[in-house]
């Protein structure tokens, strides 16, 4: 916290020589060792430290990968092939950049539905809130490029279908969808810069995430009570207790990581990639990566291409306009009995997207059941079940919110974080 | 320099010739700002070697009849399909106002050669190549969002917006086409 006063004693006659020029061990102390961390912190709390060992992992093995990788359109499908085959431990650097990917999703999801549920979003952490947005924005840029670069048939096609979403802008979507491309078509020219931009934007990333934690650090950590920190007593020092609860969440994660590396690494894949790319023959089914499923359903749910646009990067900008739909003044949704339902079906609701973005619009949600057409779709079809699930979520966000918030009778919020742990502590006990 | 005041009375005396030089400054920054900008956004645009687009040449004995042959142009897939008098009377028959982006069979096809229809092979909902024969109208079918052409290559179902695109192309002898 801002007003968290240094007590770093530079020890030896080197340290007293840097800290008078340079004081970085001293930025270093007061930010990973002595900082207060409320006492109340749960498992929920430890995705920002797997995410930073995810970046860490993504960087390493991504600059590993570059270093035998061609981004060429007639070598780039063979020389990740080549990783795989003949350079010496490729497959498995491959397979940890490759699943590293799903596996930053999946803690960034949780990361941000963690920070949802007990709205670690709110004054004064708005601007916090929103760096992490601009963080998840660009986790799918640069995920989607990478997708992109082994140039097998997923590889492709998905990048003709997203480029050419720029194209239905009225007026200047052609223009900026060459631009993008380079030329006329998904080519070389649009390999390469790919190639490009995905290794620039991880850096780019790492950036924003320690403007994220120097945000974190002025406003201080919300916590599950969802009360500001008020004395000494609701903290304990970062280390060694976040250390080392953050360290055996990252154990635990890692496990899970290692699950897919070695026992399942194309799990999360899609066989069509082992296709080298071919311009001229489409896969019968185009899906994203898992973790693009929602966002991609939101976009086939609008029967407009331009509309269909729209409503997928709104989903998105939603979410940074979260702290100001909120209108509850109580934080942490343990206090907020109605709202906490409402959460409970988004969740659902956004795994549903997910699910129906991995379907043909057309097929059947409850295979024989009578349906009849409803619009433009049979109502028992996933393009119904999609549409449901997309007003929801922007239900949740532009009328529940504001509205629930207004109208909620909140539980009785505990005074401090100390009363709030002695309160749990007591009830387990008696 | 050794007289503050004299610098300070003279600032005081004249302020738009101070003025005169601040905005002089900023406008030179913004209009060198720009011209980085220019060459560093351009560079990003389709290469002449892009742009001096080869034209491509087809023999169109290759393709028997009620078949397609699907040709890389641009980067792009080109169909070239031969189609049966059935295929050209369905397509003809059409009434304008059944249709999307209302256009005749005759506006898409050279006068004469009704059995070539050229088209790009690119869905113009979101550019995935549509499947030959298949769909409700007996033309494409395009395999990610469902869309459908009929044997013109007009849209007739689906989210596309547009009808398949016809590319630039002339008849060199009766069994060979340049297209571009």
């Amino acid at each position: 916290m801002s007003d968290h006063q240094s007590t770093y004693v530079p020890k030896t006659g080197f340290e007293k020589w840097l800290d008078s020029r340079l004081p970085i061990v001293r930025l270093a102390y007061d930010s990973f060792v002595d900082y207060p961390t409320p006492k109340n912190l749960n498992y929920w709390w430890t995705f920002g430290g797997i995410l930073s060992v995810c970046l860490a992992i993504q960087i390493i093995t991504g600059i590993i990968l570059a270093m035998h990788y061609t981004p060429h359109v007639d070598y780039a499908f063979n020389s990740v092939e080549r990783i795989m085959r003949d350079v010496n431990y490729g497959w498995l650097i491959r397979y940890v950049h490759a699943n590293g990917a799903s596996m930053f999703f999946f803690a960034v999801y949780i990361h941000m539905l963690r920070g949802l549920y007990y709205g670690s979003y709110k004054a004064p952490r708005e601007v916090l809130w929103i760096l992490g947005c601009i963080i998840f924005f660009l986790m799918i840029a640069t995920a989607f490029m990478g997708y992109v670069l082994p140039w097998g048939q997923m590889s492709f096609h998905g990048a003709v279908v997203i480029t050419n979403l720029i194209g239905s802008i009225p007026l200047i979507g052609g223009p900026i969808l060459t631009w993008l491309q380079g030329g006329f078509a998904v080519d070389q020219a649009t390999l390469n810069r790919f190639f490009s931009l995905h290794y620039l934007l991880p850096f780019v990333i790492a950036g924003v995430v320690i403007l994220h934690i120097w945000a974190l650090h002025v406003a201080g950590q919300n916590n599950p009570a969802g009360v500001e920190i008020k004395s000494k007593e609701d903290t304990v020092a970062f280390t060694p207790y976040a250390t080392v609860k953050d360290g055996v969440a990252i154990i635990v994660f890692l496990f899970l990581f290692s699950v897919f590396v070695f026992f399942m690494p194309n799990a999360l894949g899609h066989a069509d990639n082992y296709i080298p790319a071919n311009p001229l023959v489409t896969p019968a089914h185009i899906v994203p990566e898992w973790y693009l499923l929602p966002f991609y359903a939101i976009l086939r749910a609008i029967p407009d291409k331009f509309g269909g646009v729209i409503a997928m990067f709104g989903s998105i900008a939603v979410i940074f306009a979260l702290p100001w739909l909120d209108t509850s003044k109580v934080k942490s949704m343990r206090y907020r009995p109605v709202m906490r339902w409402f959460f409970v079906i988004f969740v659902i609701v956004c795994l549903g997207l997910g699910w129906c973005g991995a379907q043909l619009p057309d097929a059947q949600v409850i295979p024989g059941l009578p349906s009849f057409t409803l619009f433009d779709g049979q109502l028992n079809s996933y393009l119904w079940l999609t549409r449901l699930f997309t007003i929801y979520y922007f239900v949740f966000f532009l009328l529940i919110m504001p509205w629930i918030g207004l109208k909620e009778e909140p539980l009785p919020v505990p005074a401090s974080i100390s009363e709030a742990v002695l309160a749990e502590h007591n009830k387990k006990k008696g | 320099m050794s007289e503050p005041d004299n610098t300070a009375a003279a600032v005081n005396d004249d302020p738009s010739r101070r003025d005169f030089i601040y905005i002089a400054a900023g406008a030179t920054a913004v209009g060198a700002v720009g011209a980085i900008a220019v060459p560093l956004v351009a560079q990003m645009n389709p290469a002449a070697d892009t742009l001096a687009m080869a034209s491509t040449e087809f023999d169109l004995t290759k393709v028997q009849e009620g078949q397609q042959i699907v040709i890389k142009w641009r980067g792009k897939p080109v169909f070239i399909r031969s189609r049966t008098g059935a295929e050209i009377k369905a397509a003809q028959d059409t009434p304008l106002a059944d249709l999307k982006d209302p256009q005749t069979d005759a506006d898409r096809v050279k006068a004469g050669k009704e059995q070539w229809l050229i088209l790009v092979g690119s869905c113009t909902h979101l550019g995935c190549v549509p499947t030959f024969g298949a769909g409700d109208y007996g033309g494409w079918f395009c395999p990610c969002h469902g869309s459908h052409y009929d044997t013109s290559g007009r849209i007739r179902k689906g989210p596309a917006p547009l009808n398949l695109v016809v590319p630039e192309y002339d008849f060199l002898t009766d069994t060979r086409v340049k297209i571009g």
